[in-house]
């Protein structure tokens, strides 16, 4: 199982929380903090594993997180779940993003948070892997575009596209993928 | 109307949206408190519209404010209105913010029952995904109840999608409301074999969890899994199942043995990391679970650990740490193995990567030696002083303790060594962990009778640079470090083995100087208690008059100081005091009187030898008839504004701080050994102890500890500062010290030890070395030399520990799992099918639309009525569930039997061979046996059909899969059980005969004919004779008497059947044998009692000793290019296709499957003979449907005696 899903980035301001075990708003934040500062003192050279310690759950469980470039992607799983596997299952995530924002940077997460919730319920389900299969998520994501798009004709919804925001430092606009390591990149679907 | 909605547009045009709320956040970083406050208020306002999308921007606008901490529980309502809105935009948006902040208790979630059925019935599948999404996260007690039917549906849809999601969910269901277990199970269990591979995949995750937290009831599935994994070829799904295969295990060994193989082939073919690291870890898990080891069992030990060490070679962090994490579960079983990379795992220890670092310091204890404990014990304290963070100081701690007391200090050559480890521990800063190396230096005093007069130097030394464990507070105040738990230990070790100290005085000194009062009460109480003991010892030793005004100095020292600590808050203390004072008040009066003994009268207190108590001797105390300790002795009072501190010493070592016994601990809170010991003593020496006692009564009577009447007031608490200042007035009396022995903080004191055995090492000059020795250890003057020279060899360590009578240390004990797991109530019997099905799910329809307002919320409280009304409609569901109930019943009979077929079949051999030992003796319940067999054997024929089925399913995907899916396919053929069939022998009108031969598993010379008779006339058969005429390569093994056959104890009644093991002694098993037999046996005739005589001719063919072995492709050429295979020989067989040829070959001759050509004309077989020949089967298929097999072999007639048998087969 799946406990939590925490997307922040270096400086630890959240984008994205997403808790399949309930706990109030403080605790929320004081779980992402306390997990920001466990995740971003470590080198990047290190093992993407992390002892959850007494932070959710107990010693079952396990932070599992990646760093691409200005974002940490957390997953707080037990130990039901396959290390490597969830490895690879943000990677997932993270090039299906790629995929619908075209070149995903920080500030499509920032901006669009909802989407992003949208796109991870098509992965991971009341915090169980729902799907891993890439091109199916993205049909589906499609779809319910599409079914947004044919209703939106009805209500003309403001126009979100982005305008310039010339306050956002130009270094976060890149969320490069790095290439994987090899072990990872073996699991097929 | 028309203008309503314009005006709402132009609201709308207004309001911000979310990127508009984002935006604005981050404009106003100064005062982003403000600027949210004032846009909550604006969403307020939004909220209150009419305008549906106006209400969805709104509460989109508050999912983002939850994730940014702020609490939108106020809005549960609105949220749930623009969930029901019809639109999957809106609804989208509604069910994100639900799924963000309801939780089970929302109170609003109970109107939300309807609105979620409709959802879920909705025509359009994205609707209903959103929803089943949603409410996986918020689902409740009452949703799961009310909406389980509704969910089961969604099982049977016909859109993938939905069934994905309903499947997954369905584990939520169960969590909340256990009773939908047992009803879904079967249609769940169909779900494992969903055409859509997104919702087998998600049927095998939901029984997965389910499994994981109660896995016995799950056992029966493993033949579907099984299937499963040999079959599928999604890494995801089979990663799963390999994990589940790892819980499924320890339950049952049979199982076990049955996956070594697959996985092993899996561990050789896949190239996914994840998968092999999963594999490798259910390997291990199996191997745990199989305790007795076969041979072939420590191949697979080798193969794990070698795959594990290129894991932890590896560059990738990521594969080292698991690499290390699945050692450790290899290293509690199989130490040896482990210990062969000690290299590569203290190599580890040095990594940059702390999680890395802790992984290998897990391996750790099982790497040491008696050889490198204090070279690898050194290396951990260099770690600790390097090392920033608490948490990774207090691991190396306790590992370092851990892998020093393991196997009752096993490891330890030197305690001297370890003493000086435990001081310099204590004297590390910043740990949390004084308690544990407290009790370490207590256990090893009293364990290790040779290390106390070290023991007792070393405390003492400990006490007087006591302050250094003082650490002064923000405010000021003086407060000790967690480390301070180690002067408990010092000063108790100090006072128990007085005798050993060379200056008591000083000690006792050195404990009334420290800053004693600040230190928690235990500690403060052990120090009073063991003041009393010193006394007692400096008295006893005095003789000269000079001595004994010394001692009567002291006497009134410790009177004064210890008077203030009566007054002490601490109850523990306080009593610690009165007893001490007024004891010494009944010395000092015996002295002056200068009558009695008053010194033997005090060592009586504190006489009696200590040995460890056992960590569960406590608990296991038998309670004395009557004796109820939940019961109050006296009443409560009302109102204690007092009460006694609980405080945080224990010692594990000693008693385990847990829940059985707090009413015993109290009493001896902070004290565990000594007071049991000395009650027990004092049942010896009562009436000395009079005296006492006499003194001591008046002094209980005041005091609280000891249980009384309630009337008694207890004594008003002194505040603290009260106390103080008493203490810190008293004068300060000096006692002439020998020269202290400063430790240096620079360099630890255990250091010396480790120099000291390097350099033994270096100089082989042994004599020249002692007198170096005894420089360094100018302080050990009291150490002889006979003493040094015994040093090498460890001394001994006490290992037995105290119980109660009649009680042991193993003892079970529960599993622990806490009350609340809701797993516990998951542990369901699934195929117990006597359970009543009296509890339907109850379907209750909300008749108020979802929208209603929240005056309606009790609504779910009058459920009884509604349930009424309902009553028809779940009378009929409940005859609907009970025929469905009956189909399950039978399935999963078939299961049941089915599981125990599946695991015997691959170990069938074993039960064989017990057979042998009582060959002949056993008398079998005939008519139990022939049923038993009967059903075994329709099973067999059903399930090899059903194996067929499978194969043939798989043919036709095979030809369409690439090259590495074949790999899994081929383990998948070699796999399926080996049942042999049974051959019929000769069969006459009343006895049928039959039998089958099987290998006797390591005994190459040896095979085991079982022979069934089966009685198929009316009348009984008895006096059965079985005899057949040895050859000179294969003989029957007999007894001694039966050179004429051997007779069967049997009476076969009509129609019953029995099965009789033969063992044959075969010399040469590469070739068929043919041997001629008889049986003989009497039965009723027409006219009485007639004779009846059957000859047959038994085969005992070469096929049985040969063993399907996985050889790669490349190998395979390797060996066929070789020059070893000289041997040849052709067969040709008509009408059977290829496919059919290699099934039954490699079921009944343990062929297996090599390869097979891309056009699937052509397959290469391999298998091993018991003697170690190798044999090569090609298989043909000609253009004319003829099969053509060449066989290949390092045995002439090895090769031609199996061809035989497939021509015989194939014919």
């Amino acid at each position: 199982m799946i406990k939590a899903i925490l997307v922040f980035n270096n400086h630890g301001k959240p984008r994205l929380s997403k808790f399949y075990q309930y706990f109030n708003e403080d605790m929320q934040q004081q779980i992402v903090r306390e997990t920001f500062q466990l995740v971003s003192k470590r080198d990047d050279n290190v093992c993407n594993f992390l002892e959850g310690g007494s932070l959710i759950g107990g010693s079952d469980y396990k932070l599992i997180y990646r760093h691409y470039a200005t974002l940490y992607f957390v997953f707080c799983v037990d130990s039901s779940e396959s290390e490597l596997g969830i490895l690879d299952l943000i990677q997932v995530f993270v090039e299906t993003l790629d995929r619908c924002f075209e070149n995903v940077c920080e500030l499509d997460l920032i901006f669009h948070v909802d989407k992003v919730h949208y796109i991870l319920n098509e992965l991971v389900m009341g915090g169980m892997v729902l799907e891993t299969n890439m091109s199916e998520i993205l049909s589906r994501i499609e779809d319910q575009n599409k079914l947004e798009k044919s209703e939106a004709g009805l209500i003309s919804l403001k126009n979100v596209n982005l305008p310039n925001l010339p306050n956002i430092p130009q270094q976060i606009k890149d969320i490069k993928l790095p290439d994987l390591p090899q072990a990872i990149k073996d699991l097929k679907f | 109307m028309a203008l309503t909605k314009l005006k709402g547009n132009l609201e709308r045009i207004l309001d911000k949206n979310l990127a508009d709320l984002v935006r604005g956040i981050r404009n106003n970083k100064e005062n982003e408190v403000k600027y949210i406050a004032q846009c909550i208020e604006e969403i307020k306002a939004e909220l209150k519209q009419e305008n549906i999308a106006v209400k969805a921007n709104a509460v989109a606008k508050l999912s983002y404010l939850q994730m940014i901490g702020y609490d939108i529980s106020w809005a549960g309502f609105n949220i749930i209105e623009v969930m029901s809105s019809n639109k999957f935009t809106f609804k989208r948006i509604g069910y994100l913010a639900a799924s963000q902040s309801f939780h089970q208790d929302t109170e609003v979630l109970m109107l939300t029952t309807n609105m979620i059925r409709k959802d879920l019935s909705s025509q359009n599948q994205y609707d209903a995904g959103v929803t089943l999404s949603g409410l996986a996260c918020f689902i409740n007690q009452d949703l799961a109840r009310d909406l389980a039917n509704d969910l089961m549906t969604l099982l049977s849809s016909t859109k993938p999608y939905i069934r994905k999601k309903a499947v997954l969910l369905m584990y939520k269901v169960f969590l909340s409301f256990p009773d939908a277990l047992r009803p879904a199970f079967p249609r769940l269990k169909e779900k494992l074999e969903d055409p859509d591979p997104g919702v087998q995949s998600a049927a095998v995750n939901v029984i997965c969890e389910l499994a994981r937290k109660n896995p016995k009831n799950y056992l029966s599935l493993a033949p579907i899994f099984f299937k499963l994994m040999t079959s599928s070829t999604n890494n995801w799904m089979l990663i799963k199942i390999i994990k589940l295969f790892g819980a499924l295990t320890p339950l049952e060994p049979r199982l076990g043995k049955k996956l070594i193989e697959p996985l092993t082939n899996l561990i050789h073919s896949t190239s996914a990391m994840s998968l092999l690291y999963e594999c490798i870890n259910t390997v291990i898990a199996v191997l745990i679970s199989i305790s007795t080891g076969m041979p072939s069992h420590s191949a697979s030990i080798q193969l794990c650990v070698q795959k594990l060490r290129i894991l932890i070679e590896d560059s990738d962090q990521n594969l080292k740490y698991l690499g290390l994490l699945a050692m450790s579960k290899i290293l509690k079983t199989h130490p040896k193995s482990v210990q062969a990379h000690k290299d590569l795992i203290l190599l580890c220890l040095d990594d940059k990567d702390e999680s890395i670092r802790l992984r290998a310091l897990d391996l750790l204890y099982g790497m040491v030696s008696k050889k490198n404990l204090m070279e690898i014990v050194k290396k951990l304290m260099v770690h600790m002083d390097r090392a920033e963070g608490t948490q990774y100081r207090d691991e190396l701690l306790s590992k370092i303790i851990e892998i020093c007391s393991q196997d009752n200090y096993h490891f330890i050559t030197n305690f001297e060594w370890y003493i000086s480890v435990l001081v310099d521990l204590s004297r590390m800063e910043g740990l949390r962990q004084g308690h544990v190396v407290a009790s370490q230096l207590m256990d090893v005093a009293i364990r290790v009778p040779a290390i106390r007069p070290f023991s007792v130097e070393q405390m003492a030394l400990l006490l007087e640079t006591s302050s250094g464990f003082a650490v002064r507070g923000i405010t000021g105040q003086v407060a000790f470090s967690s480390m301070c738990e180690v002067l408990y230990a010092a000063a108790w070790i100090c006072g128990e083995f007085a005798s050993h100290l060379k200056e008591p005085e000083a000690v006792l000194e050195c404990i009334l100087k420290s800053k004693v009062t600040v230190l928690p009460g235990h500690i403060q109480a052990v120090f009073i208690h063991n003041l009393m003991k010193l006394y007692a010892h400096i008295l006893h030793k005095s003789s000269t008059p000079d001595e004994k005004e010394r001692a009567q100095l002291t006497l009134f020292v410790l009177q004064e100081r210890l008077t203030p600590f009566m007054q002490s808050a601490d109850l523990e203390v306080q009593e610690r005091a009165s007893t001490a004072v007024h004891v010494l008040k009944v010395i000092s009066k015996l002295q002056d009187a200068s009558e009695g003994d008053a010194v033997n009268e005090l060592m009586q207190l504190f006489q009696g030898e200590l040995n460890p108590v056992a960590p569960k001797a406590q608990r296991k105390v038998p309670l004395p008839e009557g004796l109820d300790l939940d019961a109050w002795i006296n009443e409560p009072e009302p109102e204690s504004d007092e009460e006694p501190k609980a405080d945080g010493g224990s010692l594990d070592i000693f008693y385990k701080s847990s829940t059985s016994a707090p009413d015993f601990r109290d009493g001896y809170q902070g004290e565990g050994v000594y007071d049991e010991t000395e009650h027990v003593q004092s049942d010896d020496i009562r009436q000395r102890q009079q005296v006492r006692r006499d003194a001591l009564r008046v002094e209980q009577a005041n005091n609280p500890h000891y249980l009384k009447g309630s009337s008694q007031a207890r004594r008003s608490p002194s505040s603290s500062s009260q106390l103080l200042s008493p203490t810190e007035e008293i004068p300060v009396m000096s006692i002439n010290l020998s020269v202290p022995l400063q430790v240096s903080a620079s360099k630890k004191l255990s250091d010396k030890y480790l120099e000291l055995e390097r350099s033994k090492e270096a100089s082989s000059d042994s004599k020249k070395h002692r007198s170096k020795r005894d420089k360094k250890k100018k302080k050990k003057k009291d150490t002889s030399d006979e003493e040094e020279v015994v040093e090498n060899v460890a001394p001994q360590v006490i290992s037995t520990m105290e119980l109660p009578e009649g009680a042991r240390l193993s003892d079970s004990e529960d599993d622990g799992r806490p009350q609340t797991d809701p797993h516990r109530a998951l542990n369901i019997d699934l195929e117990d099918h006597s359970y009543p099905k009296e509890k339907p799910v109850v379907r209750v329809t909300l008749e108020p639309a979802a929208t209603t307002p929240p005056a309606k919320i009790k609504i779910s409280k009058s459920r009884n009525g509604v349930e009424g009304l309902k009553e028809e409609k779940a009378k009929r569901k409940k005859t609907k569930q009970e025929k469905e109930d009956k189909v399950a019943k039978t399935k999963g009979v078939n299961l049941n039997d089915d599981l125990d077929f599946w695991l015997s079949a691959s170990n069938g051999n074993e039960g064989k061979e017990k057979k042998v030992v009582t060959k002949g003796e056993t008398t079998i319940d005939e008519t139990a046996m022939s049923d038993s067999k009967k059903t075994v054997k329709k099973k067999k024929e059903t399930k090899e059909k059903k194996e067929k089925k499978v194969k043939k399913e798989k043919k036709e995907k095979k030809n369409t899969k690439d090259c590495d899916d074949q790999n899994n396919h081929l383990s998948e053929i070699t796999t399926a059980p080996v049942a042999i069939a049974w051959k019929s022998l000769v069969d006459d009108k009343r006895l049928i005969m039959k039998y089958r031969v099987v290998a006797v598993p390591h005994d190459e010379h040896q095979v085991l004919v079982p022979v069934q008779l089966h009685n198929r006339s009316s009348k009984l058969i008895h006096s059965m004779i079985f005899n057949v005429i040895d050859s000179s390569n294969a003989r029957l093994c007999r007894g001694q008497h039966e050179q004429d056959g051997v007779e069967l104890p049997h009476k076969l009644t009509s129609q019953s059947r029995v099965e009789i093991p033969f063992a044959f002694a075969v010399a040469d098993n590469t070739i068929l044998h043919q041997l001629r037999g008889v049986l003989t046996y009497m039965t009723q005739g027409e006219n009485g009692s007639v004779s009846e005589k059957l000859d047959f001719k038994l085969q005992i063919p070469s096929s049985v000793f040969l063993s399907s072995e996985p050889i790669s492709g490349d190998q395979f050429a390797e060996l066929l290019a070789s020059q070893e295979l000289l041997s040849k020989d052709k067969a040709v067989c008509e009408g059977i296709a290829l496919s059919q040829a290699i099934d039954r070959v490699s079921r009944e001759l343990s062929m297996r499957l090599v390869e097979m050509d891309s056009s699937g004309a052509s397959a290469s077989l391999y298998c091993r003979h018991s003697t170690g020949h190798h044999l090569c089967i090609l298989m043909k298929s000609q253009a004319d449907g003829r099969l053509s097999i060449y066989g290949k072999s390092s045995n002439p007639s090895l090769v031609s005696s199996v061809m035989e048998e497939m021509r015989q087969m194939f014919a």
